[in-house]
């Protein structure tokens, strides 16, 4: 039977895909765009939330029994903004260059919409394994996304990837830059960020044609 | 009092929350839909950042800060409670919109249900954290330029999504592929602005420093042939 049964693998593999939380919810794209200049910054802000998203929903699937309902917002904030402080902490201790790279956007994983909403649509009304198995899921969801961005904002835009360059070597002309290819510089400007994000929207709703809207 | 009208027009054009720095994406995505609503909310959102930048400013001055804490005596002098500021952020927002919710419902009944669920999400709004958050890592100098910057950045975030209200209304007529309407074809525009808003960059680069070099450049260049290559490490230096 394996690991996890039927219903549980659909709470990891339907946000990796028909209920994404950037491209279907429409959760959390604030950090998802402005970081994704480097493959190297989403790869790590994608690991940042999937750690707050884990621990989170099974705290707060833990303790939703004993939350009063009117202090629930502030109980998830207070834990959510504890789970990040720890991260912003770790990465400054192990990363100090990619966490000034983040800045603020670490700390904007508390006010990060898919957090919050999972919370209230998940964890609160589900046990702790199941709300763990979905909390992962939504944050690979995230994390797919902001590779993808990543990837192709960092390749086009200055011919590596992690820093390494994969095209050839832009000032010597080897490799691709040869024949005249030139690195797209507009790709690390945040506008492009949310053209690439639509353009896989259309891919996604192409594919899938239950998600198309009117 | 340039260096407030510098962070005016720096903050709404340069720097905007939505178009430089992506924040307050959620909610001006979901309400974009009619012009309205997107009024009520930019001004919603203008109100609180201008409530809360300053006070997340007291606080990150008096007790956050690297040393902060020396009126309390000299001893805690090298106090740094600096990892505290994302709970202390949150909290004072989560607070202020809470206050300023009863006070509107008390004094306003006709603002308060026009503004109706908008209120209390804003507290979850990345543009209201994003708006301390910045504020603290621009080590932003005065009490009233921490004013400025939140009124400033919430008007920025209310231009940035009037205009796309606007142009989300027009379009509903338009001939938009099925799998891109409603939120994709947002994207693309709101990319499509972000890009035009690159344009204001130059902005407020210029001034008196640099037009005497370009002249100078521009008479270096109109002499003979004989002064051309000490014209060409003039310019290098300039």
């Amino acid at each position: 039977m394996g690991l996890l049964s039927k219903k549980d693998a659909k709470l990891i593999t339907d946000p990796l895909a028909d209920n994404n939380p950037i491209t279907i919810q429409v959760l959390g794209i604030c950090s998802a765009l402005a970081i994704t200049a480097e493959l190297k910054a989403s790869l790590v802000m994608a690991i940042a939330v999937l750690f707050v998203m884990g621990v989170g929903n099974v705290v707060i699937s833990l303790i939703r029994n004993i939350i009063p309902s009117k202090i629930r917002i502030i109980v998830q904030l207070v834990v959510v903004a504890s789970l990040v402080i720890i991260v912003d902490q770790v990465l400054k201790a192990y990363q100090y260059e990619l966490s000034k790279t983040l800045s603020v956007f670490i700390g904007l994983i508390i006010t990060n919409c898919i957090i919050m909403g999972r919370f209230e649509a998940f964890a609160l009304g589900n046990g702790p394994w199941r709300a763990f198995l979905d909390g992962i899921g939504n944050a690979l969801g995230y994390g797919v996304i902001l590779i993808i961005v990543g990837f192709f904002r960092e390749l086009l835009g200055s011919g590596t990837l992690f820093g390494i360059p994969v095209l050839g070597d832009a000032i010597d002309k080897t490799g691709v830059y040869s024949i005249g290819y030139e690195n797209n510089g507009f790709m690390l400007m945040p506008p492009m960020a949310l053209i690439i994000v639509g353009l896989l929207i259309w891919v996604q709703r192409s594919r899938n044609k239950d998600l198309i809207e009117d | 009092m340039i260096e407030h009208i510098e962070l005016f027009f720096k903050a709404i054009f340069i720097d905007n929350m939505v178009f430089a720095v992506f924040l307050g994406m959620c909610s001006y995505l979901a309400v974009s839909k009619k012009v309205t609503t997107a009024v009520g909310l930019g001004a919603a959102v203008i109100f609180v950042l201008a409530v809360t930048v300053p006070l997340n400013w007291l606080l990150d001055q008096y007790l956050l800060q690297p040393g902060a804490l020396k009126w309390l005596g000299a001893e805690y002098a090298d106090y740094d409670l600096g990892f505290l500021s994302f709970i202390m952020f949150i909290a004072t927002i989560a607070t202020m919109v809470q206050l300023v919710e009863i006070v509107v419902e008390k004094f306003s009944p006709s603002l308060y249900n026009s503004l109706g669920i908008f209120l209390p999400l804003i507290a979850v709004n990345c543009a209201i954290l994003g708006g301390s958050l910045f504020m603290q890592s621009k080590e932003i100098e005065t009490l009233g330029l921490a004013l400025n910057y939140g009124i400033s950045s919430g008007i920025g975030w209310f231009l940035a999504i009037l205009a796309i209200a606007a142009i989300r209304e027009k379009i509903r007529y338009s001939n938009v592929p099925p799998p891109l309407r409603g939120l994709g074809i947002t994207f693309i525009i709101t990319g499509l602005m972000g890009i035009g808003f690159l344009s204001f960059g130059g902005m407020l680069t210029g001034g008196d420093e640099e037009t005497p070099a370009k002249e100078k450049t521009v008479e270096i260049q109109q002499t003979t042939e004989e002064n051309k290559k000490v014209a060409n490490n003039t310019k290098i230096i300039e």
